[in-house]
């Protein structure tokens, strides 16, 4: 197991982490899977710790993942929701923040639609602040979460060839991944609509292409990102069933895929768009497991904020200070 | 072991420095031996007795002694093996942080745990591995085997089976390895 671990503070973005940084977390994961397969899946590692959950834009699994997780570990929860808050008072970000603070959260785990948004929270705040998305920059859980799924069903991602698919542009999921999945030492393919794709991809360590069956038969792993509605507003696809058409995952792609490929979705998948449901219930497809790794990757974050002590030693590998600095 | 307690405790790293051999590797072969005789005298047998190593100094010792345990009774109890980081009370006072996954057998409802750890020094690690088994199911009876007892308790706790008491310094260090059993200290 690697100990050679950057002193964290906080969980801001995979961008900034080592390969190193992220097979630790991934390696500790491993203990807090065997915590949720117990017949009572509870530690008291974390108690007397708070942890606020800080949700801006709405969110099913995240939240509740997060929130089983900090239970799990038996820390107290903290709910914050935008709606019944006080910002329908015109309260400030860095007020709810603060009063947040004050009330001895020890960690805060903030979703936002603005990008940065737990950039800003961190100098705000003596709290460990973990982003759980900001507007289209980075969702890291979910990108670590999927990285654990990929090495459970692979063991490894060194060398395997992963397609990403759909709304790059938008995506916060799709950039975390990459960064992600290519630190570990993965290929990654980007399949989308050009108007889909980020205006500059230069320096991403990625290929493009807009063929999606000519790209599945060489992938290991096939990434579909979830399509927003928003989108065909925007006129960035004509119609969703056009995107189907044309990258959509149905039986007839399955086809294409390798029989030991993986299938992977962040969720919640829109039916019929990204994928059919035949196609999330085969064999290959891993979107349930996703959703279990997600606590057991969140323990191993909350765990190596909150109870590792990581911080109480001195930096001894001289290693960087990870994104906090 | 003793090279992640000295990189994640104060001083924080540091060189260990072995000033006495207080074991051998005979020696702690025969003591191993004695243990696995004891355990078997006490229990009237091995009929469900589970032999549970602390991850991770306690991994080796308990192989041990499963493997002194089925030569002298002819079969082999269930070993597992218990990281109890989780479990501890200085979380947020020491860095802490898990070393291995935990991995009992299935049921030990009614069984005989005996735990087994390389080093008994204050009687934390074993307070949280009771806590830790606990929530696993409900044994007949948890016992304890340690290859070195060096004092120092701060519980209430006692060990039911000893590869050799020794005598030290607060501030001494026990090292237990395959070849043997070193008392030293912590150099900067």
């Amino acid at each position: 197991m690697s100990t050679a671990v950057t002193t964290w503070r906080h969980l801001l973005g995979i961008d900034g982490m080592s390969r190193g940084d992220i097979e630790g977390i991934l390696d500790l994961t491993d203990t807090f899977a065997e915590v949720g397969r117990r017949s009572i899946p509870k530690v008291p590692a974390l108690r007397g710790r708070t942890v606020a959950s800080l949700f801006f834009e709405d969110s099913t699994r995240t939240r509740m993942s997060f929130e089983t997780a900090a239970k799990r570990l038996s820390a107290d929860i903290m709910t914050f929701t935008a709606g019944s808050s006080s910002l329908s008072k015109g309260e400030s970000l860095r007020d709810t923040v603060e009063v947040i603070g004050s009330y001895g959260a020890d960690a805060i785990v903030v979703r936002h639609a603005m990008a940065g948004t737990a950039h800003r929270l961190a100098d705000w705040t003596d709290a460990c602040v973990i982003n759980a998305g900001d507007g289209c920059h980075e969702h890291p859980t979910q990108a670590l979460l999927d990285c654990y799924t990929l090495r459970e069903r692979r063991g490894d991602l060194d060398g395997m060839r992963i397609g990403i698919v759909g709304d790059i542009r938008n995506s916060r999921v799709a950039r975390s991944n990459i960064l992600a999945f290519s630190l570990l030492g993965a290929e990654v393919v980007l399949v989308a609509p050009p108007t889909l794709l980020p205006p500059s991809i230069d320096g991403w360590p990625v290929t493009v292409s807009h063929d999606l069956d000519a790209v599945l038969p060489g992938l290991d792993a096939c990434y579909l990102l979830r399509m927003q509605r928003e989108r065909i507003n925007e006129g960035l696809v004509p119609s969703l069933r056009e995107y189907a058409t044309d990258y959509g995952m149905d039986a007839r792609r399955g086809g294409l895929l390798a029989a030991d490929a993986v299938i992977l979705h962040p969720g919640p998948t829109n039916p019929g768009v990204e994928l059919t449901t035949e196609v999330a219930t085969d064999p290959r497809s891993v979107i349930l497991d996703q959703v279990s790794n997600g606590v057991s990757v969140r323990m191993a974050v909350l765990f190596m904020l909150l109870g590792s002590g990581m911080d109480l030693a001195p930096d001894q590998s001289g290693a960087d200070q990870g994104v906090d600095g | 072991m003793a090279e992640r307690e000295r990189s994640r405790t104060p001083p924080f790293g540091g060189v260990f420095v072995a000033h006495a051999r207080v074991m051998t590797a005979d020696d702690m072969g025969r003591a191993i031996l004695r243990m696995a005789h004891e355990i078997i005298e006490r229990n009237h047998g091995l009929d469900g007795v589970v032999v549970v190593g602390l991850q991770t100094g306690g991994v080796p010792v308990a192989e041990r002694l499963v493997e002194a345990l089925e030569d002298i009774e002819g079969l082999r109890p269930p070993l597992g093996y218990l990281d109890v980081a989780l479990y501890r009370d200085d979380i947020g006072i020491r860095p802490v942080v898990p070393e291995a996954a935990t991995d009992l057998p299935a049921d030990i409802d009614n069984s005989l745990i005996v735990l087994v750890d390389d080093v008994l020094f204050t009687g934390r690690t074993i307070r949280a591995a009771m806590d830790a088994v606990c929530d696993y199911g409900r044994p007949r009876s948890v016992q304890l085997a340690v290859m070195i007892d060096r004092g120092h308790r701060e519980l209430p706790i006692r060990p039911d089976y000893v590869g050799k008491n020794l005598p030290t310094r607060r501030d001494e260090v026990v090292d237990v390895h395959p070849l043997g059993v070193d008392l030293g200290s912590v150099e900067k």
